[in-house]
């Protein structure tokens, strides 16, 4: 319920508006390309973040990753590894690297970094200063990838 | 289906652009149709170029191998139409002046090309008879009527391989086209080469991967019914990586369009030709 009413808000202010309390883009401390604060410093939401990992205006991780946890959807790109089993591959803390800014860990990488708000050249302006995930989404997919396990 | 590709790839081992084009060859109307041969040699990342054809599922290249059942011509004999017809102040058809259609064989081969100085495309040259020489209005870059006439004047070309010069004048224009390809724009960051050329053959979810070559445009697509212009299409890759793209007709695209071009020599003309 009260998620709910959290999650309304975000969209009524866009889907990437920093909350009050939220680790701003900029100030997201990497060591190595390790993340061990939570963005938001709380615990995401596995459920929703299954659903932004395959929705194609938040995560579309599913246009470069397979991933198994996910048969109901008709198509999964192969531009990058496939998801299962990435939680036993993974810290939690070296996921929120990952997907804040995977730059960080695979030089030259094509997958784009999540959370960050600039460095970036000619954004159509409905993005410009944005990041693609809000802090809560990025910890929502976190939790949820931390589920797909191998066995 | 997706698990048992990547299995395959993982055990023959192939690193980078795996090339998952496709075996078949083309034929369109009887004449034999170039979709794959060994890259310029400016190229660096690349052994092989392949047409976006080798790409597309088997009904949409159907689609391309006889001219009845293909839909761009529709738009092509429209193109026949506004060649004969007579408009602006000076009372000129097309064919008032070019004899025959014909006549533009070879011409998209060579295509975007230096004149005095500056970088001119087809859509450029059709302009400049329409503004200077018919004293009529300027076709919009990627609207109906020049897209008609660019596949009309495009086809007498078709089975042609792709020349263009990109030393002497073409020198500057093709090194920033070359610089434009390579730099990553948009909130999602990508360069042109990400996707066309680091990983070509890949599904990016429902999308197979070409190596974005031009050799066929305009193009007849399958989402949009309608046939589509080279500035046209790299507007809309900029827009899916959530970029702000360049001006249709404008100098930065007419750079990238040399050096695709350039990208697909030895590749045959294959204009109009059919995309999803
Ligand atoms: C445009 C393609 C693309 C998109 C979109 C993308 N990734 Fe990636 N990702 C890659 C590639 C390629 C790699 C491999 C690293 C490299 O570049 O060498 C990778 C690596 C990873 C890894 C490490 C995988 C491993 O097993 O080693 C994780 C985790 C990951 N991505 C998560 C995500 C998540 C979560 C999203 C969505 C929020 C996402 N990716 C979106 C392309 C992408
Ligand atoms: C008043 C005469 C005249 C009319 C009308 C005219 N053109 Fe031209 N066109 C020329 C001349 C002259 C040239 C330059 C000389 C040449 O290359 O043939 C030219 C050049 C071209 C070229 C470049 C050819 C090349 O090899 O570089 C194209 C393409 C072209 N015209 C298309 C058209 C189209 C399409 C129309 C009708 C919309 C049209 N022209 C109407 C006289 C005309
Ligand atoms: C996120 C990946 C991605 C990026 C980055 C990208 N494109 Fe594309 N492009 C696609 C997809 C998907 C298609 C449709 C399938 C195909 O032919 O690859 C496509 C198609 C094309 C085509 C049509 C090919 C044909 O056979 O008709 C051209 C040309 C093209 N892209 C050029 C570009 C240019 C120029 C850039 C850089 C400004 C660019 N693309 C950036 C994904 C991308």
């Amino acid at each position: 319920m009260k998620r709910a009413l959290i999650l309304t808000l975000c969209t009524a202010f866009g889907a990437t508006a920093v909350a009050a309390g939220d680790v701003k883009p900029a100030d997201v401390v990497y060591e190595d390309g390790v993340v061990s604060a939570s963005l938001t410093g709380q615990a995401g939401d596995a459920v929703n973040g299954r659903m932004v990992f395959a929705n194609r205006k938040q995560g579309n991780c599913l246009a470069c990753h397979a991933n198994s946890d996910m048969p109901e959807e008709g198509f999964h790109g192969e531009v990058g590894p496939m998801m299962d089993g990435v939680g036993e591959r993974w810290t939690e803390a070296e996921l929120r690297g990952i997907v804040s800014n995977s730059k960080m860990v695979f030089e030259g990488t094509i997958m784009p970094a999540f959370y960050i708000d600039s460095g970036y050249e000619r954004p159509l302006d409905k993005f410009a200063g944005q990041s693609i995930l809000s802090a809560q989404q990025v910890e929502d997919i976190i939790a949820y990838l931390l589920t797909l396990k191998d066995s | 289906m997706t698990n048992t590709l990547w299995t395959t790839l993982a055990l023959i081992g192939l690193g980078t652009a795996v090339g998952a084009q496709d075996s078949n060859s083309l034929s369109i109307e009887g004449e034999s149709i170039v979709t794959e041969v060994a890259a310029p040699a400016h190229m660096e990342n690349v052994d092989t170029i392949y047409s976006g054809w080798r790409f597309r599922s088997a009904e949409t290249q159907a689609l391309e191998m006889d001219d009845f059942d293909n839909p761009a011509f529709v738009f092509v004999e429209q193109g026949m139409d506004l060649w004969d017809k007579v408009d602006g102040a000076a009372g000129k058809a097309c064919s008032s002046c070019h004899e025959n259609i014909e006549d533009f064989a070879g011409l998209r081969t060579q295509l975007p090309r230096v004149d005095d100085g500056e970088l001119v495309t087809m859509e450029n040259l059709i302009n400049e008879c329409r503004t200077d020489r018919m004293e009529a209005e300027p076709w919009k870059w990627s609207k109906g009527k020049m897209t008609a006439m660019t596949g009309l004047i495009g086809v007498q070309s078709r089975g042609m391989p792709m020349n263009v010069a990109i030393d002497g004048d073409a020198a500057p224009f093709w090194e920033k086209g070359k610089e434009l390809y390579y730099t990553r724009v948009g909130q999602l960051d990508m360069a042109c080469s990400n996707c066309h050329e680091d990983n070509y053959g890949m599904m990016i979810r429902a999308d197979h991967l070409s190596q974005g070559q031009i050799n066929g445009f305009p193009t007849y697509r399958l989402k949009n019914a309608k046939l589509n212009s080279i500035h046209g299409r790299f507007k809309g890759c900029m827009k899916n990586i959530r970029a702000t793209p360049f001006k249709e007709g404008g100098d930065e695209f007419k750079a990238l369009e040399l050096y695709l071009a350039s990208r697909g020599q030895g590749l045959s003309v294959e204009t109009p030709s059919v995309r999803n």
